[in-house]
Formats: C-alpha cells, sequence, structure tokens
C-alpha cells in the first residue's frame, strides 16, 4: 500500500469515527454509530498493518497477530461476561489499558534509535513523548484506583491527606523539573530515560492520590475525566508519532470526556476544579444543619396498598439498584403496575449511579421501555401529580438539604424533590448516610416511609404483594 | 294554569315537590304556585321561604288539592289517614298529576285515578334518552340513593373505609362491592372510593365495565358469553347457566368483602335474588349489606324491608326511602326534575301545559290522559346509557422543555479565551512547520468532538463512554508503526501495547453493542 493510500484510509477512519460519535447521541443511530467505530477501528489497523510500516520477520507479525488475537479474546469474554451494574468498572479498567498502552508506545518510541530528526523538531518530539507518557500513567493509575473504588475494593470515602494541594504542587513542580532534565539528558545523549523513569513513578502517585482524594457520589465526573485523559493521552501519541489519526481520534474523544465531565459537574452544581481537587467541603464553613426526627418504617405490603390505591408513580432509582440487581424486580412491578392502568414513570438524576448514564443502562438491560424514563429536568415540575415516590437505593439525589440548607456540603446540587408528592417510600439498606456522607432530612419527612431492607428483596416482596 | 304541591303524607317521606328557587322558576313559565303548609318542613324548608318566593301558603289540604290544575307531588297517591279519604279523591275532575306513579305495580291506582278522568305524568316513565336525562327523577333519586347507601353502610360498619398507616397500627382498607353499576351503583361506588375504600363492581351489562373503571373501581368479569343489556338500558333477566356463574362469583366475593351494596333491578319484575343466606352467612363478623332494592322484594334473602336487621353478625339494610333520608338534596333534584318536565310541556311560557302525545318524552312519561290509560308506551327508539358520574380525568402532564442555556456568561468565558489566545502564540512562536500542521489538526478535531457530542441524549452517556474508550485504543496504531525495530525490547513493548489494546478495541465495541441491544421502546 502506498503511502498516499494509507493517509485516505486514515482519513477515512476517522469520518467513521466521527459518524460514530454523532451516531450515539441518539438513541435511534447510536447501533449503527458503534458500527461505524469498529469499521474505523478495522481500517485503522489493516492499513497500518499494511502500509509498509510493519516489515520484517514471521516474529513480528507472530507478535502482532497473537498479542491482536490474546487481547481481542480477553476483550471479548469481557466484555459478554460483564454485568451491567459493573459496567463502571468495565470502563474504569479499560481506560487504564489505554492509560498502559500510551506509556509503553511512549517508551518504545523513546528508546526506538531509528528516529534521525534533529533541533526544535527533535526538542518538540521530545517533549512530546515526555507529555504523553505523564498523561498516559496519570490515566492509569487513577483509572485503576477508580476500578478499585468502584468495585468497593478500595473505600469509597475521599482519602484527604492533609496538605494535600501542597502536595500535588510538588509532584507538579518535580514534574516540571523532570522535564528540563530529561530535556538536557536527551539532547546530550545522556541518560534520559532516568528523569523519564522518575516522571512515571510521580505521575503514577499524582494518578492515585488524585483519584483517592474524591467521594464515591463524584465518580462519574472521575470516570468521565479519565475518559477524556485517555483521549488525551492518544492525541499526545499521535503528536509524538506524528500521525494524524492518532491526533484526531484521541481529540475527539478527549474533547467529548471533557463535556461528559462538564455535564456531569453541571449537574452536581460543582465546579470541575473542585471536584477535581476532590473531597466534599473544601472550604470549612458553618455545620450542617443536623437531621432530627423519627423515620417512619412501612413494610413490603404496605407499600403495594400505597401503590394499588396510586394512579401516578414515580421511580428514582439509585446507585442501591444497582447494587441490589433489583432492576428486573423494578420492571416487573412497573410491567404489573402499567396493565393496572397506572402511570408509572422513572425519574433519572443525572449522577445517579457511579458513572454517567448507569441507570439508564441497567433499566434498558432490564427491559423498562425507555419512553417512560425521564430526566430530573423534564420531571421535578411535576412531583406535586405524583401520589407515590419509590426512591430505590437513592440518596444524596434526592436530598432536600442541597436546596434549602446552605450549609449542606451539597447544597445547590439539583435534586428530584420527591417529597412534593403525596408519599415517597424510601428504600434503604439501613440508616446510613449517602455516599456523600451527608444526613437526609427526606428520611423524617411527615410524608415519607421508609423501607428497609436489600432492595432486590424488599422489591420482590412488593412484587409477591402486588400479585396477591 | 294553578299548581298546587300538598304535604307528603306517605310515612317517612321527607322530600318536597318543589322548592323556593324551583318555584320561581316555574312561575316564570307563566304557572302559579301554591304549596300546603309545612310541606317543605322536612327537607328544612320553612314556609316563608316559600313565601319569599312568591309561592302562596295554603293551609287547608282539601282547599290545596282543590284549586290545582296541576298537583305535583312525590309519591303516588295513597289514603290521607288525617282527613281519611283517598287522595285521588281529592283531585279535582279534569286535574293533572305528576307524581310517582309506579303503573305496573299499582294497577288499582290507575283504574282510580283513569276513573277520575284525569291526566296523569309519571316520573318514573320518563323514557331513557339523552334528551330525557334532566327530567329524569329515577336517575336523580338513584344517584342519592347510592350515595346514602354507602353512608349508611359506613355508619353500621365498624372500622375505617380507608387504609391508613398510623403510629397505632395498620388499618386494612374496606372492600366494598357493589352489585349493579347503573346510577345508583355508580354513586356508591363514586361515595365508596372517596372514602377510600377498594371498591369492585359487577354488572351483567359489559357496556359498564368502561364506567367502571371510569371511577376507578374494579370491574369483576365474569367469563361467560352473555349480554345483559335489554332495552332502554335497563339490565334483562340472565339466562339459568349465567345466573349459575355468577353466583358462583358473588359467594367467592362474599367471603372477602366487608360490604356490599346491591342496586339489582329488572324493570317491572321482582329483584333478582343474587346473596343467598349461604353468602351473608360466609361473610365476615361486622360486614354490611346495603340493599338498594327491597322495595322490589330485595337482593338479599335476608333482606326485611324498611329495616336494618342483623344476622349471621351482618348487618343488612333494607331502607327503601334512601332519597328522602337526603330530603333537601333530593328535593332539590326532584324539584329541578319537575321544572324541566314542566318545560317541556310548556314550550310557549304562558302557564299552560299541553300533553302534547307526539312528543317522545311526554308520550312516554304520560300514563293517563284525560281518563285514557296510555300506559305502557311504545318502545322507546334509542337507548341511552346512563352517563358516567364523572370524567376521567385526564391528565396531561405538561413538561415544560426547559433548555437553559448551557455557555455560562461570556465574561466567565474570557479569561480562559485570553490565556488559551496568549499560549497559542507562544507555540506559534516557537513551534516548527510539522508541528503547525498536527496541531491545526489537533485544534480542528477538538472542536469538531465538541459540536458532536454536545447533543448528546443523556441515557447513551454509558454506552458513548465505552465506545470513545473503544476509540480511544486507536493508540494501538502507535505501537503497530513501532513493532518492526531491530530493537527487540521496542518490538516488546510495542507488543503489549498492542495487546491492551486490542483488549480495549474488543472490549469497548462489543460491550457497547450489548448495551445498545438493550435499549428498547
Amino acid at each position: 500500500m502506498s503511502h498516499s493510500l494509507v493517509t485516505m484510509s486514515y482519513i477515512v477512519a476517522a469520518i467513521l469515527f466521527i459518524l460514530s460519535l454523532s451516531g450515539l447521541s441518539n438513541q435511534e443511530t447510536a447501533r449503527k454509530g458503534n458500527y461505524y467505530g469498529m469499521l474505523g477501528m478495522a481500517i485503522a489497523i489493516i492499513a497500518t498493518t499494511l502500509g509498509g510500516s510493519v516489515i520484517g520477520s514471521l516474529n513480528v507479525y507472530g507478535i502482532l497477530i497473537g498479542a491482536l488475537l490474546i487481547g481481542g479474546t480477553i476483550g471479548a469474554r469481557a466484555a459478554l461476561k460483564v454485568e451491567m451494574t459493573q459496567m463502571p468498572e468495565l470502563v474504569a479498567i479499560m481506560h487504564s489499558l489505554v492509560g498502559m498502552a500510551a506509556v509503553l508506545v511512549g517508551y518504545a518510541n523513546f528508546m526506538d534509535s531509528s528516529i534521525t530528526i534533529g533541533g526544535v523538531e527533535k526538542t518538540i518530539h521530545e517533549m512530546e513523548i515526555y507529555i504523553g507518557i505523564l498523561i498516559g500513567a496519570v490515566t492509569f493509575s487513577g483509572s485503576v484506583i477508580a476500578f478499585g473504588k468502584l468495585s468497593e475494593k478500595i473505600s469509597g470515602k475521599p482519602m484527604l491527606l492533609p496538605g494535600r494541594h501542597w502536595f500535588n504542587l510538588v509532584l507538579l513542580i518535580a514534574v516540571i523539573v523532570l522535564g528540563y532534565v530529561f530535556l538536557q539528558q536527551a539532547e546530550s545523549g545522556g541518560n534520559a530515560i532516568i528523569p523519564l523513569a522518575i516522571m512515571t513513578g510521580i505521575a503514577i502517585i499524582f494518578g492515585i492520590h488524585m483519584v483517592m482524594a474524591i467521594g464515591g457520589a463524584d465518580m462519574p465526573v472521575v470516570i468521565s475525566m479519565l475518559n477524556s485523559y485517555s483521549g488525551w493521552a492518544a492525541a499526545a501519541t499521535g503528536f509524538m508519532l506524528s500521525n494524524d489519526l492518532l491526533i484526531v481520534t484521541g481529540a475527539l474523544v478527549g474533547s467529548s470526556g471533557a463535556i461528559l465531565s462538564y455535564i456531569m459537574c453541571r449537574a452536581m452544581n460543582r465546579h470541575f476544579l473542585s471536584v477535581i481537587a476532590g473531597g466534599f467541603g473544601t472550604a470549612p464553613g458553618a455545620e450542617a444543619a443536623a437531621i432530627e426526627g423519627e423515620v417512619q418504617p412501612i413494610d413490603a405490603e404496605e407499600t403495594a396498598q400505597l401503590l394499588q390505591a396510586a394512579k401516578n408513580i414515580m421511580i428514582i432509582p439509585g446507585y442501591g439498584m444497582a447494587v441490589a440487581q433489583a432492576q428486573h424486580t423494578v420492571n416487573e412491578i412497573t410491567k404489573l403496575l402499567r396493565d393496572k392502568g397506572k402511570k408509572v414513570r422513572f425519574g433519572i438524576h443525572p449522577v445517579a449511579g457511579r458513572m454517567p448514564g448507569h441507570m439508564n443502562v441497567l433499566l434498558a438491560e432490564a427491559k423498562v421501555p425507555y419512553d417512560i424514563v425521564f430526566e430530573m429536568d423534564e420531571i421535578n415540575d411535576d412531583f406535586t401529580n405524583v401520589d407515590v415516590s419509590i426512591v430505590i437505593g437513592a440518596n444524596d439525589i434526592v436530598n432536600p438539604s442541597a436546596l434549602n440548607d446552605p450549609n449542606s456540603p451539597i447544597a445547590g446540587m439539583p435534586v428530584l424533590e420527591c417529597w412534593k408528592g403525596e408519599t415517597t417510600i424510601v428504600l434503604k439498606r439501613s440508616m446510613a448516610s449517602g455516599y456523600a456522607g451527608v444526613g437526609n432530612p427526606l428520611f423524617v419527612l411527615e410524608n415519607t416511609r421508609m423501607l428497609f431492607g436489600d432492595a432486590n428483596a424488599t422489591m420482590q416482596a412488593v412484587l409477591k404483594a402486588l400479585k396477591g | 294554569m294553578k299548581i298546587g304541591i300538598p304535604k307528603e303524607i306517605h310515612q317517612g317521606e321527607m322530600r318536597v315537590a318543589t322548592t323556593p328557587e324551583a318555584a320561581a322558576q316555574i312561575m316564570k313559565l307563566g304557572f302559579s304556585v301554591s304549596i300546603e303548609s309545612g310541606a317543605g318542613l322536612g327537607a328544612d324548608i320553612s314556609d316563608e321561604a316559600y313565601k319569599e318566593a312568591g309561592v302562596e301558603i295554603v293551609p287547608d289540604t282539601r282547599t290545596l288539592w282543590k284549586q290545582s290544575d296541576i298537583v305535583m307531588k312525590v309519591r303516588a297517591p295513597e289514603r290521607n289517614l288525617k282527613l281519611a279519604i283517598e287522595e285521588t279523591d281529592l283531585l279535582s275532575p279534569g286535574a293533572c298529576l305528576i307524581s310517582f306513579i309506579w303503573p305496573a305495580q299499582n294497577e288499582a291506582l290507575m283504574q282510580k285515578l283513569a276513573a277520575k278522568h284525569v291526566t296523569v305524568l309519571a316520573m318514573d316513565s320518563v323514557p331513557r334518552m339523552s334528551r330525557a336525562q334532566k327530567l329524569d327523577a329515577l336517575s336523580s333519586m338513584a344517584n342519592i340513593a347510592g350515595y346514602r347507601a354507602i353512608v349508611e353502610a359506613a355508619q353500621h360498619f365498624g372500622r375505617f373505609f380507608t387504609g391508613q398507616i398510623t403510629a397505632a397500627g395498620k388499618i386494612p382498607p374496606a372492600k366494598v362491592l357493589v352489585i349493579g353499576a347503573g346510577v345508583a351503583g355508580l354513586a356508591a361506588i363514586g361515595a365508596a372510593k372517596g372514602m377510600g375504600a377498594i371498591v369492585r363492581s359487577f354488572d351483567t351489562r359489559p357496556e359498564v365495565k368502561e364506567q367502571i373503571e371510569s371511577m376507578d373501581a374494579e370491574f369483576l368479569m365474569l367469563d361467560f358469553k352473555e349480554e345483559g343489556s335489554g332495552t332502554g338500558g335497563y339490565a334483562k333477566t340472565m339466562s339459568k347457566e349465567f345466573i349459575e356463574a355468577e353466583m358462583a362469583l358473588f359467594a367467592e366475593q362474599a367471603k372477602e368483602v366487608d360490604i356490599i351494596v346491591t342496586t339489582a333491578l329488572i324493570p317491572g319484575k321482582p329483584a333478582p335474588k343474587l346473596i343467598t343466606k349461604a353468602m351473608v352467612e360466609s361473610m365476615k363478623p361486622g360486614s354490611v349489606i346495603v340493599d338498594l332494592a327491597a322495595e322490589q322484594g330485595g337482593n338479599c334473602e335476608l333482606t326485611e324491608k324498611d329495616q336494618v336487621v342483623e344476622k349471621h353478625n351482618v348487618t343488612i339494610i333494607g331502607y327503601t326511602n334512601l332519597p328522602s333520608r337526603l330530603a333537601n338534596q333530593s328535593s332539590q333534584l326532584y324539584a329541578t326534575n319537575l321544572r324541566h318536565l314542566l318545560t317541556e310541556l310548556c314550550p310557549e311560557k304562558n302557564g299552560v301545559i299541553n300533553v302534547n302525545m307526539d312528543d317522545e318524552v311526554i308520550r312516554g312519561t304520560t300514563v293517563i290522559k284525560e281518563g285514557n290509560i296510555t300506559w305502557p308506551p311504545p318502545a322507546p327508539k334509542l337507548s341511552a346509557a346512563p352517563a358516567p358520574q364523572t370524567e376521567a380525568p385526564a391528565y396531561q402532564s405538561v413538561l415544560e422543555q426547559q433548555k437553559k442555556s448551557i455557555i455560562p456568561p461570556a465574561v466567565k468565558q474570557l479569561l480562559p479565551v485570553i490565556i488559551a489566545g496568549l499560549a497559542l502564540f507562544g507555540i506559534g512562536a516557537v513551534a516548527p512547520e510539522s508541528f503547525m500542521t498536527h496541531f491545526t489538526v489537533f485544534v480542528l478535531s477538538c472542536f469538531v468532538g465538541y459540536q458532536v457530542i454536545w447533543n448528546v441524549s443523556h441515557s447513551l452517556h454509558t454506552p458513548l463512554m465505552s465506545v470513545t474508550n473503544a476509540i480511544s485504543s486507536i493508540i494501538v496504531i502507535g505501537a503497530l508503526v513501532q513493532i518492526s525495530t531491530s530493537n527487540s525490547t521496542v518490538t516488546i513493548l510495542a507488543g503489549v501495547a498492542i495487546l491492551l489494546a486490542a483488549i480495549n478495541i474488543v472490549g469497548g465495541f462489543l460491550v457497547t453493542r450489548r448495551m445498545l441491544e438493550m435499549f428498547r421502546k
């Protein structure tokens, strides 16, 4: 294949990637979009392989094909086996792979002595390698920690080191200094790999520290941010290799992740920087008002009776539904109630769950029709007409203190105003506070009933009572 | 013409045939109205109230009957024990009587009235047509009876109707079964539902299913093919098999429900016996049966007319005067029905009635015309199912699509723009040509990504993320171009990178496909 043909294939692949992303912005075209992405990727790989870059012994082809096959098999197995509730973990760990690949490609490129350039171009090239590895390493370690937090291998509580901002600053300065040393060494033909390796270590520590400091409730932001990073890592690699396809694709992914992060932050009324800086309540203010009052428990049978009597029902799922795998039971209850002529809708908070759109995926898995699933902005004004709202394993996204307690850590975050309906039933494992560690006055409101227990078990009981 | 309203003499009858408001309207038609002193007391309407409306108060019963060209009553004429005279005999010859008559049940009365050469309009014989609905006194009274039936049941029932969850424990809602969903049945459903009970209803006419459901009650289906609709919107007698199936259903329900209201009537026939002694015995202690068909013999075997009896720990209410127990309300509605009838009879508004036998409504209502019995009338041509009592509330949730401005105020944006501008200037100052080409591509791609992603639907965030994740594995290209070098370390590094990226490519695309397959409308 001639060079021009390879470039042409890259253009086609880039266009297919753009089509893929634009396809995914809409339910009707999403599937097509996914196929465009696959096609683009296939074209890119084939064109590169046949394009004259891959030459040499059978050995090289062996490694290439072997790596592709093994990697592909592992990926396929993971994709087909993963539970929908574990999507956030899967996405997080896949981000880490991209980060790792970027680091490896960076090192490979650095060690490759066949590239002969000089002057400013060489300096820029070294800088590109440096930045590429930096972003790749941060993406890698950050994603691994995010994975650990999401799979609850690491505590979801933000780990706040004393003087953590200073710590970050020191790391940043160290990275800049090391970068200077690295460029000097590379210029003079010295041992540049040492500063590079130290920087990689620092970047890894930085990634760990950054994600450790972020609370579980902010995970959707972290995931989309890491998504963005993996894109920037690819773009940096593209600069390093002077490969426009990598730049284009990396930039696409990077900006899409950045936008998602921004959307998530807006949904929580948080500033992006304050999320990244980590933890809640960075500015110590007055104590949030303590929650006083008594909760009123309810049992499954009474819940069923309330549902029988209701006409307009709103279901508000949260991470607890995912943990308990209750989405299928919820769907069955929904079907039953809809057959009885009741209006059942789902209200989804943008940051419900642990990654953007998490709840939608779960409900789709359980075959809840997506036209009864609404976004917060679409239904928040309608709660006055709702007879019964069921909050399943959600806490912070239905916390009234976000609106009326300026000292609350989540003050100003838009929430689903379910307490405006006639009755709210909250399913909860216990009276522990939510991921954000914030008390919720909703639980002690006059028109709130608490249904304690595992969400799936309780929903099963409600279903049974509804059928009986 | 002079209209006279005598005091009702039937035992326990509290209603009156006109109210001051209705009388005022009638007088506008050109009639003069007089009323027997004390006629409205049962319905809490004083003589003074009538007088204020311009109605003449006549203290003497005989005078009132004698001077009236039209006598309007609630109950059919009967013997006045105080005066020891039949009310029929008080009518002056050629006069007109408007009241409930029940010609089928009261043949002797019909003969007597015919002998007096009077004209009689029976409020119970108003044809069931859309046009006649405003003078359909049966519907008005049935509506009240249905409501009152629930009130009576509530009085004798030892629990709440509504289910409640209180600090002192849980209260299950009462279960009410309403048999026969005519006007009375529907009114009973509405009243019971309003008090919070769980209401079920059964009717032999399948077309009322919708009406029952519109009242938010559950329609009990009988798995049996037979239409129970007779002419004129009433029910007819059903086949033996149907009745057996129906009885089995009632027997099953009797064990479960707390309150049964029966309203099953077939015109001109004794009421069907639907609740047997055995069913009553099977009911929970403290249950209540309200038999609205008590007048026609009752739907329950144990019903005693006009009595409240307790049998097998079940209270059975057999009142036949339920509308009268809500006398003010029923007098108002009945008076309005009569006024509408007079409006029909007196289209010229000249105070003279014209019993026009060509008019289907008047023809049906008139049972005796100038001494000739004209009952029964020819069958009505149109069947009008009773109108549902309430419209199903049509919730049209108006979701205001508030597209908030996504872009923050321009001022906020100014600072990053300046910084970015300076940075770009700095790069442009030192960077070589080849870098700038790539940089152009990079910046443009960022904008494309921004434009493409901005409108992504919220529900697709997760698939989008996994697909971008797969696409970001394009980094595999970087590894591919490096794999063929003489440096074996580089080859291995590139090989591992390819492996990692391959996991991502296949995994990312496949999991996205799996997710998207699930999104179904």
